[in-house]
């Protein structure tokens, strides 16, 4: 475990905003569950345990930079001001969600404040992608970065390898971030790779890679800071594994007792990133028990807000199922469409039935 | 205008997007230095430079994944897949990312590229060398699928493609690449993504189809001209989105509808063609609806002129649907 510690150049003020962001991400776990346990909505991702990772790599990237994120990595969008209701919005899969609907939920897509990059199930197809982007901002001169985000699951995919080889040959300004939080579903990492760590990886492509703990917010943040730091310079890509630990299931219809042993998650509770977080701040006077009550009140009260309001909205229209898919509306579809309108018309709705997600 | 062949054609369109829009880049397999396995690339790199032209590593899945972030992020890549055969290890890339960014962000994000790949059989290529695999794509909601038989078609439809705000997977025959001539226009023109093109006028029999299958039954027509079977062709050209009425009308023509692929027949696009005329013509039809295609079968080497749809093979279908 390494010992907390802040680089000499964060404010009081960004301390505690990655603390508060933090906490945002943890109480929209907690009411994402009731939502889901009380069945207003189908499923949700926790994050219990990560939530240092996420937050300590947004905190060290900039709003111009672009996010290639999986589904467990909202907090970096909180970070940067995505308003929780747009988040919630695609909770509820309603008329607001800038999905459309069309996605289940965690599934996220803002271009404002931040290009946190529309979020797809299958896994690792973002790592290429970051790559690609990067390409557009070194042609163009710019000093941006890519950041691809995933978890160690994502290793094994085609996706990791193509883009750490792409990025190694192009030297992109990307920086990987593999959060390795133990398990990939069911599979243990000791069961995942014969590799001695995910960051070693990085040897045989040529990308410089390196060891963090996932759990210290400073130390996910430096580490970032630094690769982000080569990448503006033309120095190329770099691999970060920051170990960490999904406390949690894999999703809402997941129990992790069947794979996970007590043992390792009571271990890992005491390394928990929030209540390590919380020491160092009543260690350095930057908060007390009265604050920490506070803001975990202040968090529930404005995701629950969110969630209230995204509540409210109603379902996505009909002939939202057409557009989008291309462009322009093109002539089979218009006439799928106007089939489905008039089969409406005539004998009313579809029903909705109970479909449950069982991953 | 200059009388060109159809790789000649897809080279003259890449050099003249690449000269119109500085935003676009061609990348691949081979496609720098030495220009296509196929010369479709020949001289871009000198002209345009190693960070507009240039090779990549031999990952299709890498190529179509880093095009996509590429064509997110303000650029209008043209990805090329050296053989289609090859292009299965990108097939996620292009179906579940490519083809549904735009609808799965409601419109956030899109992938405005294209994916060139020659395609189909005739060149004693084997099983992964001769593939015409349009059918895996055209299931795909988002994604455009073009295939040209001209010269002219080749150019047009492929800067219309480079154009076009959604992905295109441009299929290229390859059996055509230097078969034949034909005039092109220099500099910049487009041919529409939405229409298909009347071959030749005729009254007796319709025949559908695309890519290099159109020469062929542009001979089997002349063949059965002879006989005094006047024959319809229509070459499809875009297949996704298909002008469906343009099919329709063509069918409701002559009554009798064929479609020729070299593709496999089950679930392949024929059986498409097939299925339209059917719910929508079906009271014109005076015989059945009849493909002709590639066999079920992998695609075979030394046997390929058996496996691949001829004159012969078109004429036999003709005679069956006239004297049904």
């Amino acid at each position: 475990m390494t010992i907390m510690e802040p680089a000499a150049e964060l404010s009081k003020e960004e301390i505690l905003h990655c603390y508060r962001t933090m906490k945002l991400v943890r109480a929209f776990d907690d009411i994402c569950l009731k939502l889901q346990r009380s069945g207003r909505i189908g499923f949700s991702i926790p994050n219990l345990g990560i939530e240092a990772c996420q937050v300590g790599a947004a905190s060290a990237l900039r709003k111009d930079d672009w996010f290639f994120p999986s589904y467990r990595d909202f907090g970096m969008a909180l970070y940067h001001g995505v308003d929780p209701l747009d988040m919630m919005n695609n909770m509820f899969g309603n008329a607001n969600d800038n999905a459309v609907g069309r996605q289940m939920p965690v599934h996220f897509s803002f271009v404002d404040p931040i290009h946190f990059v529309s979020i797809s199930s299958p896994l690792g197809t973002q790592i290429p992608q970051a790559v690609g982007a990067a390409y557009a901002m070194q042609q163009r001169g710019e000093d941006k970065v890519a950041l691809a985000s995933f978890g160690d699951g994502s290793t094994s995919t085609l996706g990791f390898h193509s883009g750490m080889l792409f990025a190694g040959v192009w030297k992109s300004p990307v920086i990987f971030l593999c959060q390795n939080n133990g398990y990939a579903i069911s599979l243990p990492s000791s069961e995942q790779t014969a590799s001695e760590s995910y960051a070693i990886k990085g040897k045989a492509y040529g990308v410089p890679s390196v060891q963090v703990d996932g759990n210290d917010l400073f130390a996910v943040r430096a580490a970032v800071s630094e690769a982000a730091e080569r990448a503006r310079a033309g120095e190329g890509p770099t691999l970060i594994e920051a170990l960490t630990f999904r406390m949690g299931g894999h999703s809402t219809s997941d129990d992790p007792t069947s794979y996970v042993p007590k043992e390792e998650v009571e271990m890992w509770k005491g390394k928990d990133p929030i209540d390590r977080y919380e020491r160092f701040l009543t260690g350095r006077g930057m908060i007390d028990a009265a604050g920490i009550e506070a803001t975990t009140a202040d968090c529930l009260a404005e995701i629950s807000a969110a969630a209230k309001a995204a509540q409210a909205v109603g379902q996505p229209a009909l002939e939202t199922i057409f557009s989008d898919v291309y462009a322009e509306l093109p002539a089979h579809l218009r006439a799928q469409g106007a089939a489905a309108f008039e089969l409406k018309s005539r004998l009313g709705d579809a029903d909705a039935g109970d479909g449950a997600f069982p991953l | 205008m200059a009388n060109l062949t159809l790789i000649g054609a897809v080279n003259d369109a890449l050099k003249t997007a690449m000269r119109g829009d500085e935003t676009v880049l061609l990348f691949g397999e081979d496609v720098g230095k030495k220009g296509g396995v196929f010369l479709a690339t020949d001289g871009l790199q000198a002209e345009f430079g190693k960070g507009r032209c240039f090779d990549t590593p031999l990952s299709e899945d890498g190529i179509i994944g880093t095009a996509i972030g590429m064509a997110m992020n303000g650029l209008r890549p043209i990805a090329e897949i050296q053989f289609q055969d090859f292009i299965f290890p990108a097939f996620d890339q292009i179906v579940s990312e490519a083809a549904k960014l735009r609808y799965r962000s409601g419109g956030q994000y899109t992938a405005p590229m294209v994916i060139r790949t020659p395609y189909g059989g005739g060149i004693r290529g084997g099983l992964y060398h001769s593939q015409s695999g349009e059918a895996y794509f055209c299931h795909t909601p988002g994604l455009k699928v073009v295939i040209p038989s001209t010269p002219y078609d080749a150019k047009g439809l492929l800067l219309a493609s480079i154009e076009d705000p959604d992905p295109v997977l441009f299929m290229e025959p390859k059996a055509l690449y230097r078969a034949l001539k034909g005039e092109v226009p220099e500099g910049h023109y487009t041919v529409d993504l939405s229409t298909c093109r009347t071959v030749r006028e005729g009254d007796d029999v319709t025949i559908f189809c695309y890519g290099a299958m159109v020469p062929v039954v542009e001979k089997a027509a002349a063949d059965a001209a002879a006989k005094g079977i006047s024959v319809h062709i229509v070459d499809l050209r875009t297949l996704l989105p298909l002008d469906e009425d343009g099919v329709v009308e063509a069918a409701k023509k002559t009554g009798r509808v064929i479609t020729v692929t070299e593709a496999p027949r089950f679930c392949g696009y024929a059986g498409e063609i097939s299925a339209i005329v059917a719910e929508r013509a079906i009271e014109y039809m005076e015989a059945p609806v009849t493909r002709v295609t590639g066999f079920d079968t992998p695609f075979p080497n030394t046997l390929e002129h058996h496996y691949l749809p001829d004159a012969r093979r078109v004429i036999d279908a003709i005679e069956k649907v006239i004297n049904f």
